[in-house]
């Protein structure tokens, strides 16, 4: 029987949220604790040897990336950011994080700032979440009358500033890039990469930028050490991921299990399998710029290295389970406009693309032979286009015609 | 914090601003306080104010509703309830009732995919929705809005 394994959810619904007592009483701050009687060189190797990748969408080494962040410039100031923009369709991870625990996210971020040796931190959270936006106001208002936050934090030499942005209704925002123009107070345009945030972030200084669930990560690898940590998961995708599942199973929600869970354990057992009347009819993983799957993929581990190997991605942890009611034509299309609505029309190839994808898109059911083109244009998009976003719509369209080609063809 | 610290709570300062307006929206006057405010132009201002899709500068209704119209809210039906809703209030996506009440929109996901479809309402967020359940929250937020 497949149980969850809670690192990033571990006091929820055991604690008040607003009540950094509560919070206390189960171990927070215990993380930032041990901190500070490290050297950060020691919990650089710490973070670098457990195997932790970034849980926003990309994968990336999180210990790397804070050891470029920490090397980049000696004296100059340096930023932490948290990037709780959370629009990818399907995901609801951080904002379960936040609502139900922000102390764990302020102790990841100290943590981090820490190591790096930043003095200051922002979180950027979307517009839209109006009860993580209140419990994280608190929360850092508490941490800060407690003494976690500030100058010289717990009588060290450390010293911590952290502040609240708000996002305004942007899906290219959450891209950490124009996640740092819109911190800026300016219109959402991504820059051009590289430079990287760990060498030119917020105002040109050295920026580790962070999801939530990854900063979440950070302070049990130090309470609980390294064997712990990495004996969860598999060889390449160490830890726990929380995968977002919806659609019509019987439990849609949240579920936070070791890395190599398969997709068959986290749909059929956690999520309760498909609701009465109702049969699976393939998934889409890593929401709008993620990749569909099908039945015959259910015993995929959900790791970084084995959805790799059949093409897929494991992008935000959502999971949105299509039925047999679903027309996936029109599900195909829906998710065209989303980018074609969230593009920032910076670039010709993904303004005219996205617009051009979405359009041919609604000739598919009298013309299937487009969904060729729809392919040709959107791996030229992938070439041209200037930010993530417009080399994006490729991933859906091209697992769309391995898995689903016959759905064209049967209208 | 310093001068370019400083810029970074322009977007919490039109939430405010825009929070504030019974008509939920920034008005000129709004625009010329925060140039003042952050020593930005006018033109800047205006540029972030237009980009971002939360911030209008056109007058709204009382009530907002912000329809999800992302993928796991369209493959439970989020369509139907749109129509129904442009139906029953008489205007379409993006526009506001004459008497001030109302605006629809359509909004990207909204993290509530776990119980689509979903919407928002101002600050408030409501999910598993259905024809019916939209009947009733419509006729209540009328009688209040009175
Ligand atoms: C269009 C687009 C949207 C993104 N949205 C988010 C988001 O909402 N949250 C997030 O953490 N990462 C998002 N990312 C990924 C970030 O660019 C970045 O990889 C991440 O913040 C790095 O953090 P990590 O190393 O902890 O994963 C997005 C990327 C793209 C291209
Ligand atoms: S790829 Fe799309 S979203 Fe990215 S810069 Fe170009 S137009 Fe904007
Ligand atoms: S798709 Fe509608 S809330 Fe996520």
């Amino acid at each position: 029987m497949i149980q969850e394994t809670k690192i990033g959810l571990a006091r929820l619904g055991k604690i008040d949220p607003e009540n950094i007592n509560d919070a206390i009483a189960l171990g927070a701050y215990d993380g930032l604790k041990i901190a500070l009687s490290l050297n950060p060189d020691e919990i650089l190797v710490r973070y670098e040897s457990s195997g932790l990748r970034g849980r926003g969408g990309a994968g990336f080494p999180t210990g790397l990336k804070q050891k470029f962040t920490s090397q980049s410039c000696a004296e100059c100031q340096k930023y932490v950011v948290c990037n709780a923009d959370e629009g990818e369709p399907g995901t609801f991870k951080d904002r379960t994080i936040m609502q139900n625990d922000p102390h764990l996210l302020i102790e990841g971020m100290l943590i981090a700032a820490y190591t790096i040796g930043a003095s200051k931190g922002f979180i950027y959270i979307r517009g839209e979440y109006n009860l993580s936006i209140h419990r994280i106001r608190k929360a850092i208002a508490d941490a800060s009358s407690n003494g976690f936050l500030g100058s010289n934090i717990l009588g060290s030499d450390f010293s911590f500033e952290l502040e609240l942005r708000l996002g305004a209704g942007s899906y290219l925002c959450g891209e950490e890039l124009t996640l740092l123009e819109s911190l800026e107070g300016k219109r959402g345009y991504p820059r051009i990469k590289p430079p990287f945030p760990a060498e030119k972030g917020l105002w040109g200084n050295p920026t580790l930028i962070n999801n939530v669930e990854t900063f979440v990560q950070l302070p049990a690898i130090l309470i609980n050490g390294l064997d712990w940590y990495t004996a969860l998961g598999t060889s390449e995708s160490k830890g726990t991921k929380i995968f977002t599942i919806s659609g019509r199973v019987n439990r849609p929600g949240f579920y936070e299990v070791e890395m190599g869970t398969t997709l068959r354990q986290l749909i059929e057992v956690l999520a309760g399998g498909m609701k009465d009347g109702y049969s699976f009819a393939g998934a889409l993983l890593g929401g709008a710029a993620g990749t569909f799957v099908d039945a015959s993929l259910l015993d995929t581990p959900m790791a970084y290295e084995t959805l790799k190997a059949i093409g897929a991605t494991m992008g935000s942890g959502a999971i949105i389970v299509l039925d047999n009611t679903t027309d996936k034509i029109d599900f195909l299309q829906n998710i065209l406009e989303f980018f074609k609505h969230e593009s920032c029309g910076k670039c010709v190839p993904c303004r005219i693309g996205t617009t051009l994808l979405s359009e041919m898109a609604s000739q598919l059911k009298t013309n299937p032979e487009i969904l060729q083109k729809m392919i040709d244009e959107a791996s030229y998009m992938a070439r041209t286009s200037l930010c993530p976003l417009g080399q994006s719509p490729v991933l859906p369209l091209k697992s769309f015609e391995r898995y689903f080609a016959t759905a064209i063809t049967n209208v | 914090m310093n001068e370019k610290e400083n810029q970074s709570e322009l977007l919490n300062h039109l939430h405010e601003l825009q929070n504030s307006h019974p008509q939920q929206y920034i008005t000129e006057e709004a625009l010329n306080q925060t140039t003042q405010k952050f020593g930005l132009t006018k033109a800047e201002v205006y540029g972030v104010v237009s980009y971002y899709s939360m911030f209008s500068l056109k007058p709204r209704g009382k009530y907002i509703i912000r329809i999800c119209q992302s993928p796991v809210c369209h493959l439970m039906g989020s369509q139907s309830l749109t129509e129904f809703l442009k139906q029953k209030l008489g205007v379409a996506v993006g526009e506001t009732t004459n008497d001030g009440i109302f605006t629809i929109e359509h909004t990207e996901c909204l993290g509530q995919c776990g119980k689509a479809p979903s919407m928002m309402v101002n600050k408030d967020v409501f999910t598993e929705l259905s024809i019916d359940k939209l009947e009733t929250l419509i006729e209540k937020l009328k009688t209040e809005a009175k």
